[in-house]
């Protein structure tokens, strides 16, 4: 069934059992992102200290790739350098913007390798980006904090 | 048209024979959004291009008086259509683009005007309109001072006129309500409303773009000042919309887009309008659309409104009654079939709206999911979106067995 090559098993884990969902401080940047085109919304805390993410937290609404994909995002980047944190991002985005022709590099993206079936569902790479993008942004507010 | 056949009327619609992903048929649950087009429709705009083509209102050749007529007939069409007269019709490229020009033509109208408003003045809504029919009123009201008042809704999704005089009252200048929510199906008593907005002197402004594709709408008999509707939610194509007004007010109206076709004489600093409707049509008009538009609502009437508005209640009678008996699915909107339309919004309890339209598009069910452009009804209910399917007249009883299947499914599929 093609709907299993969108819905992963890790996603649908991550929708019923997110991590670090739940906002706490401290925190070096705030941002609250929307996806306009369907109303789901987070907001996501960053903390970011010597250039190393030390902890993200966030709390939304959103569809299961939206909310699995914020979850593993967050897995993955705390306790990364916010370089490093950029490339799996760029990786993350790429794969995204594949249209179902690359697999990704489960080496950079672990656990987020899962979501490289949205790449076929246009209207779903949205979803997979939001949290993804709060993430750049409170990270780049952090930084030009400093 | 007495024996109505879906089917029959399914061999109108080439696109039900497209097989979709997965090898499944099409059930088009989405006409709120968009409805699918008819052959005839198709063809009027195919003739017009290949027969008629010519910028309308210019020229002295055949083929420009020939787009002319065809143009100037399918305005007749549409008067007809809602009961108005040819000459108060204005084709615009939307429903959007109708209420925004009336906002903007209120908005530069001079005192004395009986558009003008100013501070203190009331513009009245409500909590169900779409966004379409909402923000050109909040640009207007910061534009001039005017305060944005609006109706609250009910539980069932039922507009809230306890306090009705209070809310049309001296100060209110405009009333602006969608006759038939998009999301929660309500349609509202516009006849009461209008009467009432009419005793303070305000003027009313209807939404019709969920109305006319499924009900008999006549402006006369709602007695209101002006309405819009899209032509591309009633059968018609993509690119044109309506703006009714009553005469008199389209008189004093100011046009908002300027340019060709729209003037009676110009100098090099002044201008003078021609009269309605064309003093509102500014360019060359989306001509082929509204022949497009004409043939649609030809469609409709050899169907008849009232065996649609028949069907569309079979139907949503059937789906309200199968929904109910859910667990787990709670329908956003009134649960009884009077005054309702032909669409149903839900939840499903642990799914979000997007994995619900996901799985079934797997099954090759179409329905809308989101906010459908009512935010602020979301934000009334709690809730981030909806999932919504809505019914026309070449929907059948199977399909909503299909749907109702589907949300089954889904319920298996995400183990809630």
């Amino acid at each position: 069934m093609e709907l299993d090559s969108l819905y992963q098993q890790v996603i649908l884990d991550h929708y019923k059992n997110p991590t670090n969902k739940s906002l706490r401080a401290p925190f070096t940047a705030q941002v609250h992102h929307v996806n306009p085109s369907c109303g789901d919304e987070i907001t996501l805390n960053v903390l970011v200290k010597n250039g190393v993410v030390e902890d993200i937290s966030w709390d939304g609404v959103g569809c299961s790739i939206s909310q699995a994909s914020t979850s593993i995002m967050s897995e993955l980047v705390i306790g990364k350098s916010v370089s490093d944190a950029f490339k799996v991002l760029e990786e993350f985005t790429e794969l995204m913007q594949s249209k179902g022709q690359s697999k990704g590099d489960e080496e950079v993206l672990e656990d987020a390798i899962a979501f490289a079936g949205v790449s076929k569902f246009p209207a779903r790479i949205k979803c997979a980006l939001l949290g993804w993008m709060a993430f750049k942004d409170a990270a780049a507010q952090s930084i030009a904090k400093n | 048209m007495n024996n109505f056949s879906v089917a029959k009327i399914r061999e109108d619609f080439p696109i039900f024979n497209k097989v979709m992903r997965g090898g499944n048929k099409l059930v088009y649950l989405d006409s709120g959004a968009t409805s699918q087009k008819p052959l005839s429709v198709l063809d009027a705009e195919r003739d017009f291009y290949l027969n008629h083509n010519a910028a309308v209102h210019r020229g002295s050749h055949q083929l420009a008086e020939e787009a002319s007529e065809a143009y100037e007939k399918a305005r007749e069409v549409v008067a007809n259509f809602i009961g108005a007269k040819s000459d108060e019709v204005i084709f615009t490229k939307s429903a959007t683009e109708s209420l925004n020009a009336l906002a903007y033509s209120f908005g530069n109208s001079k005192e004395g005007s009986p558009f003008y408003l100013q501070a203190g003045d009331e513009i009245l809504l409500s909590e169900m309109e779409h966004h379409a029919n909402l923000i050109p009123w909040q640009e207007l009201a910061k534009r001039t001072g005017a305060k944005l008042t609006w109706f609250n809704i009910d539980e069932q999704g039922r507009l809230d006129l306890s306090n009705i005089d209070e809310l049309i009252n001296s100060r209110t200048k405009l009333v602006c309500l969608t006759h038939q929510s998009n999301v929660l199906g309500t349609i509202n008593p516009i006849v009461e409303i209008a009467a009432k907005t009419h005793k303070v002197g305000a003027l009313f402004i209807l939404d019709a773009c969920q109305s006319v594709p499924h009900l008999s709408v006549s402006v006369k008999d709602l007695d209101i000042d002006f309405l819009a509707f899209s032509g591309h939610k009633a059968l018609g194509p993509t690119g044109i919309g309506i703006l009714w007004g009553k005469a008199g007010l389209l008189d004093e109206m100011e046009p908002f887009l300027f340019g060709g076709s729209m003037i009676e004489s110009v100098t090099m600093t002044d201008a003078t309008w021609a009269p309605v409707p064309r003093k509102f049509e500014a360019g060359v008009p989306n001509m082929a659309q509204a022949v497009g538009l004409a043939a649609a609502f030809k469609y409709l009437e050899n169907v008849g409104m009232d065996v649609i508005a028949n069907h569309d209640r079979e139907l949503t009678q059937y789906a309200l009654s199968e929904f109910e008996k859910l667990s787990g699915v709670t329908i956003i909107g009134p649960k009884d079939i009077s005054n309702r339309g032909a669409v149903i919004s839900f939840t499903i309890d642990g799914i979000h709206p997007h994995d619900v339209g996901q799985v079934l598009d797997q099954y090759g069910i179409a329905v809308r999911t989101g906010h459908h452009c009512a935010w602020p009804l979301m934000k009334k209910f709690g809730i981030a979106g909806t999932t919504r399917a809505s019914f026309y007249l070449y929907n059948d009883i199977s399909e909503i067995d299909q749907l109702v299947q589907g949300v089954k499914d889904a319920q298996k599929y995400f183990k809630v």
